[in-house]
This record gives structure tokens, C-alpha cells and sequence, in this order.
């Protein structure tokens, strides 16, 4: 449905038209605004980071870069080991709900897995730490005997289980629901003639969707990646709690030394942070926010241009 | 042990000549049986290895060997009768299905746990007290939760206005580039992280009252709002686009003004939904926690004014209660746990009521 097209014969400008239209353009506006303001501010306050000297900086680091490439790099290996495990669990799920579950029960289905969403990050956290960590543990040294010689698996194996992996685990399960969903709205716009083309043909419920479904829903299972790809980068409060962060490169997931995010040392550090201190955590928020927003603007991009049969917004 | 569910090849009608349409097809509830099967297979192998060790049994390893084990003699039963394709589907069957089953697993451990450790201090004192001059056990969150609500109302004040108004451009008024740009954009905030959104609050506070260290509530009201209002304008925004465009045409031909139509044609029939949208955006930012330790700060203390000193918060409390223990560390765990739970509770509240409003008062045209 689209808002009734401007006719040619133009009405009688009224003031409460004038006052109401002129009301509702200033709010959209003020969005761009904020988006802009969040921006500048944050420009602003990060200028003095990048001319700090090395004793401005907590550990070894010399300059700003030095400081906060480790940070980029956990915020990307975390964000990345939690997309690996959630996108194919993801698109199970929306499969589930969309082309297998029967009709009447899939709506409460995709209910439930909503309700993830509704549980705060700090809960998360919580469990993070006293329920999963502790529960993984055994299993992470058995993968440390067995396949200790895969580097990733790399011994000596963390005692606490608080390691990136344990964060990567939880952060998955944070994006799954908005995964879930985005995949899943994209599955049920798929053509029913397409489907029920395959079908006739003779296909198995798997051969219609291998055929008809997945290749129909790429751009918006991407582009649904993508946005839980922005919002595992962003996520703080579970690195925060769950690991004790160290600003080391690293790419094993099972040791007690892990790279830390930039979300999660802004946590730690800003409540004790003075004078230059906070501008040096700003300037890392700002980094986050520019790769945040790279992120969600391609996603959001790949959507726009296949909004006519995506329905991924 | 599930071979004893292989069916007869093709079954055989009374009259003796065997039925084609059902020739070489799994019975309908072949599955099911293999899957008991399979479970009980396993179980019995973990309850062997239980009795001999003498540990416990161990229920999680068995439902997985069980889950593993069906899925894959489902795949060769079907192979052997069925054909490969056939196979290939009930094996992608086993697997979204044991994809579903995973994803519940985390949500029925949050929900456990946190009933289970919240409990034993979720009692009046919490309700009642604040931390003021608490050392160790005792005390509660009524700081917390009045910081909360505060902060949260005060963020809602801001973005329900500024969110519907930008709906009500995007749907009614708005066109071309400007509408574009707003759309596109509002769906690139929908992506700041938290915390950034509690940088930016802390940068323009900071400039404004020109004080390096500022903690002020109204500051978190900001922060929430960047992340609320992005929300509110996406779900407002689809229940404008639901009202039917008769109403608006039969609004007009009685020569009622757009901004009047607007007002007592077209809100009224989508109000139901826009609540329900307000409040799933309130249920949203309620368990914020990182832009609020950054701009509202944490204290021991009550405090009712948004615009100085610092305030807490239910995220923010739960949180400095877990990571700052102090010599009684269980007194803080149980105070962390409670106060996660008050929170998982406010929030639970929050989404069923704006469903029941979504579904008692939504206009006939509605989805549902």
C-alpha cells in the first residue's frame, strides 16, 4: 500500500496542515541530525587521542593504532566466530518455521525464538559466566588433547572457561533471533509457484527448497548475516563479563589469554578513565561506530536493491 | 537396536497384490520410531557406563548421542527403502528440526537459572531498600528500579514523538530523495551499538556543561532514545502503511483536512499497533546496560533528579553487583541474580501485554 499519490489539483493550504506537516518533517530531519550529531561529537572528543603520547595509554602501546588494533582484531574474530555458528543454525531454524513446521504452530514457534531477543545482554552475561563457562570447560579440554595440533585449538586449555569461544557461543546465540527472523521473512515471500512448480516436478521438500527457497533468499540471508554481523561487533556487556581481556593477537579460542573487543574495554575502562583516558576510549567507540556503520550500510544496501522480492525490512 | 523398526518392504493389501502408491515408502510414523529408538539406544549405552563408573547420568550426552544416532540411521533406513533422494531429505528434515531444538536449549537455561539463582533474594527488602551503606548482605534495588523507570520514561518521552512524527512523514507526507535518505538511515541507526550511543550521549554532555566526568540520568534518556527511536519509527511506520487508503479517500471526500484525517482517521484505526510497537522499543532498551554504566554511572544511593549526579540502573546494578564483589561475594551474587531477574520479569510483562493490546484491539484489517 502506498500513501494517495499528489493529484494535480492542489488542496487549500491550511495552518494545521502547515503546523502538522512542517511537525512531522522536523522529526525525520532530527533523525539525520542525531545520526549526524553522534558523528561530530564523537569526532570531536577523539581528536586529542590521536596525538597522545605513549604514557597516555594503559600497556605497552605507543600510539593511538598500536592501541587499538588488537581491540579491532577482537572485535572482528569474536564477531566473526559468533556468525560462523549462528548463520547456518539460523537458516535451520527459519527453515523450520517457514517450510516445515506445521502451519498453525509456526507463528508461536517464531515467537519463541524471538523471545531470546527479549533477554537483556547483561542476563546473558550472567549465564555466560556461571552457567555455559563452567559447562564447556571439560569439553574445550578434551579438544585440546584430541585436536591440540589444529592451531585454533591450540593448548594450554583455559581452567575457567572464559574463553573468546565461550563469547563467540554467546554472542551467537544474541544474533540468532534477528537472523532467524530476517531469513525467515525472506523464506516465506519465496514465489509459491515456484514452489509448487518444483514439487510437481517431483522434488523432495529439500530438492524444492535447494531448488526454489536458498536460491531465491541469498541476497537476503547475506544481507541478514550482515546485520547480525553488526550487532555481534557491537555487543558489550558479554565480553565485558565473560572474559578477562589481555591485548594480545591471538588466534586460539580455547586459552585464558584472549584479545579483548573495543566495546568490552570501553566498559572496563571508562567508569576509572580521566583526562585523556576518555578521549582515547571515545576514539575507539569511534571506530567501532565507522566499522558498525560500513557494515550495516552494505547490508542495508544489498536489501534496498532487492526490496521489490525481499522482504528482509 | 532401530533396525527393529524397519517396516515390510511393501505392504500388502487384503486381497494379496501389493499397493504401489505406498511400495517402497517408510511407514508414516517411521520416524518417530527411530527416533525412541535411537534415544533409547543411547541411553541405555550412557546408563551402562553410568552404573560402572558410578558417576551420574549424564541426560545432555545422551539426548545428543540419541539425536546423532537417529539422524543417522533415519538417513540409512531411508537410503536402504526410500532412495537416495529420499534419504536426503529426511536426513535435512532430522537436521532443521535438531537446528530448532538447539536454539531452545540456551532459552530454557537462561530462564532456569535465573528463576532458580534470583529467587532467594527476591523478597520485600529488595523491593523496599536501596545500597545505601550496605556492606555484604542485605539491601535491594530500589534504587535501580526507580533509575530505570525514570531513565526509560524519560526516554520514551522523547522518542515517541520524535518516532511517530517521522512515521507519519514517511507514510503520509513524505516523497523522493529526503523520504529515501530518512528510510535508509533510520535502518543504519537501528545498527549503532550500544555503547556508542552511550559515548555520544557522555561527548555532547560533556561539551554542553563543559565537565570532563559528567554522570547525569537525563544523559542515559539521550543515549536510549538514539537507539529507541529507530525502533519506534520501523513499527509505527508498517501500521500507517497497514491502515486501508479508503479510509483516508472517504476522510478527504468529506472534505476533512490531511492533518485531521491524519489525527482522528488514521491513528485511531492503527493505535493498537503502534502501542504494541512502543512498547516492544521500551522492552528493548529497559535491559540496556553499557550506555547507561558509561553516562549514568553507578551509585549506592537513590536518586529522584534526572538532571545531576549519578544514577542507577536495573543493567547497571546487576552488573557492578557481579563484577565489584565484595568479602560476602554470595551476597552480591544473589543481589545480581534477583536483580536479573526482576529485569528478565519487567521485561517478560512489557511484550506480553503489548501482544494482548495487539491482539484485543487491532483493527479488522490487521495481519493477524
Amino acid at each position: 500500500m502506498t500513501p494517495p499519490e499528489a493529484s494535480t489539483i492542489t488542496a487549500k493550504q491550511r495552518p494545521g496542515d502547515r503546523i502538522f506537516s512542517t511537525a512531522t518533517l522536523v522529526a525525520g530531519v532530527l533523525i539525520l541530525v542525531t545520526l549526524a550529531a553522534v558523528a561530530i561529537f564523537l569526532v570531536a572528543q577523539s581528536l586529542p587521542a590521536f596525538t597522545a603520547v605513549a604514557d597516555d595509554f594503559k600497556g605497552d602501546a605507543e600510539n593511538f593504532w598500536q592501541y587499538v588494533w588488537p581491540l579491532v582484531f577482537g572485535t572482528i574474530w569474536a564477531a566473526a566466530l559468533a556468525l560462523i555458528m549462528a548463520v547456518p543454525l539460523s537458516i535451520g531454524i527459519a527453515l523450520f518455521i517457514s517450510h516445515y513446521a506445521p502451519r498453525r504452530l509456526a507463528q508461536g514457534l517464531g515467537y519463541i525464538i524471538d523471545l531470546l531477543a527479549a533477554v537483556p545482554s547483561v542476563v546473558f552475561g550472567l549465564w555466560g559466566i556461571t552457567v555455559l563457562a563452567p559447562a564447556v570447560q571439560p569439553f574445550y579440554t578434551t579438544l585440546t588433547e584430541w585436536f591440540g595440533w589444529f592451531p585454533l585449538f591450540a593448548g594450554p586449555v583455559s581452567g575457567t572457561g572464559r574463553t573468546i569461544l565461550t563469547v563467540a557461543v554467546v554472542l551467537a546465540v544474541m544474533i540468532l533471533p534477528i537472523v532467524t527472523a530476517l531469513c525467515r521473512e525472506i523464506f516465506l515471500q519465496t514465489p509459491v509457484l515456484h514452489e509448487e512448480a518444483a514439487l510437481a516436478l517431483g522434488a523432495t521438500r529439500w530438492e524444492m527448497i535447494k531448488l526454489a527457497v536458498l536460491p531465491f533468499g541469498r541476497p537476503g540471508i547475506i544481507s541478514a548475516s550482515m546485520l547480525g554481523l553488526g550487532r555481534a561487533l557491537g555487543e558489550t556487556m558479554v565480553v565485558a563479563m565473560v572474559l578477562s581481556p589481555s591485548a594480545i593477537i591471538s588466534f586460539a579460542v580455547l586459552q585464558s589469554q584472549n584479545p579483548t573487543t573495543i566495546a568490552a574495554n570501553i566498559a572496563l575502562n571508562f567508569p576509572e578513565a580521566h583526562d585523556i583516558g576518555v578521549n582515547i576510549l571515545i576514539a575507539t567507540g569511534l571506530m567501532l561506530f565507522t566499522i558498525t556503520l560500513a557494515v550495516n550500510m552494505v547490508a542495508r544496501y544489498i536489501v534496498e536493491r532487492r526490496k521489490e522480492f525481499s522482504g528482509a525490512n | 537396536m532401530s533396525l527393529t523398526a524397519t517396516p515390510p518392504q511393501a505392504p500388502v493389501t487384503q486381497n494379496g497384490i501389493s499397493n504401489s502408491l505406498t511400495a517402497g515408502k517408510l511407514p508414516r510414523y517411521a520416524s518417530i520410531y527411530v527416533l525412541v529408538g535411537a534415544l533409547a539406544a543411547s541411553s541405555a549405552v550412557f546408563g551402562l557406563v553410568a552404573v560402572s563408573s558410578g558417576e551420574l547420568f549424564n541426560i545432555a550426552g545422551a539426548v545428543f548421542c540419541g539425536v546423532v544416532l537417529y539422524t543417522a540411521s533415519i538417513w540409512l533406513i531411508s537410503r536402504l527403502v526410500e532412495g537416495s533422494r529420499k534419504a536426503a531429505d529426511r536426513f535435512v528434515t532430522a537436521l532443521v528440526a535438531t537446528a530448532f531444538t538447539i536454539a531452545l536449549l540456551p532459552l530454557i537455561s537462561v530462564a532456569f537459572t535465573t528463576i532458580v539463582n534470583g529467587l532467594p533474594r527476591f523478597d520485600a527488602a529488595f523491593f523496599t531498600e536501596s545500597m545505601r551503606n550496605v556492606v555484604g548482605a542485605g539491601g535491594g534495588a530500589l534504587h535501580a528500579i526507580m533509575g530505570t523507570l525514570l531513565i526509560t520514561g524519560m526516554a520514551a518521552l522523547i522518542s515517541v514523538p520524535v518516532g511517530l512524527l517521522t512515521a507519519i512523514y514517511l507514510v503520509e507526507y513524505g516523497r523522493g530523495k529526503l523520504k529515501h535518505g530518512i528510510t535508509f538511515f533510520v535502518d543504519v541507526m537501528t545498527g549503532i551499538p550500544s555503547i556508542v550511543a552511550g559515548l555520544f550521549a557522555f561527548a555532547l554532555f560533556a561539551l554542553v556543561t563543559d565537565d570532563p566526568g559528567v554522570r547525569m540520568g537525563f544523559g542515559g534518556a539521550v543515549a536510549l532514545s538514539v537507539l529507541m527511536i529507530p525502533v519506534v519509527v520501523r513499527s509505527s511506520e508498517e501500521m500507517l502503511k497497514l491502515v486501508p487508503n479508503d479510509l483516508r479517500e472517504a476522510s478527504y471526500a468529506l472534505g476533512v483536512p490531511k492533518w485531521l484525517t491524519i489525527l482522528k482517521v488514521v491513528l485511531p484505526t492503527s493505535i493498537a499497533g503502534i502501542i504494541t510497537g512502543i512498547m516492544i522499543a521500551v522492552a528493548r532498551v529497559i535491559g540496556e546496560t553499557a550506555p547507561l554504566l558509561i553516562i549514568a554511572g553507578f551509585t549506592t544511593s537513590m536518586n529522584y533528579n534526572l538532571f545531576a549526579d549519578r544514577m542507577m540502573t536495573l543493567p547497571v546494578f546487576v552488573y557492578t553487583q557481579y563484577m565489584n564483589q565484595g568479602t560476602d561475594s554470595q551476597a552480591y551474587i544473589d543481589r545480581a541474580w534477583a536483580g536479573a531477574l526482576t529485569l528478565i520479569l519487567i521485561v517478560a510483562l512489557l511484550n506480553v501485554v503489548a501482544r494482548i493490546i495487539a491482539k484485543a484491539f487491532s483493527p479488522k484489517t490487521g495481519r493477524r
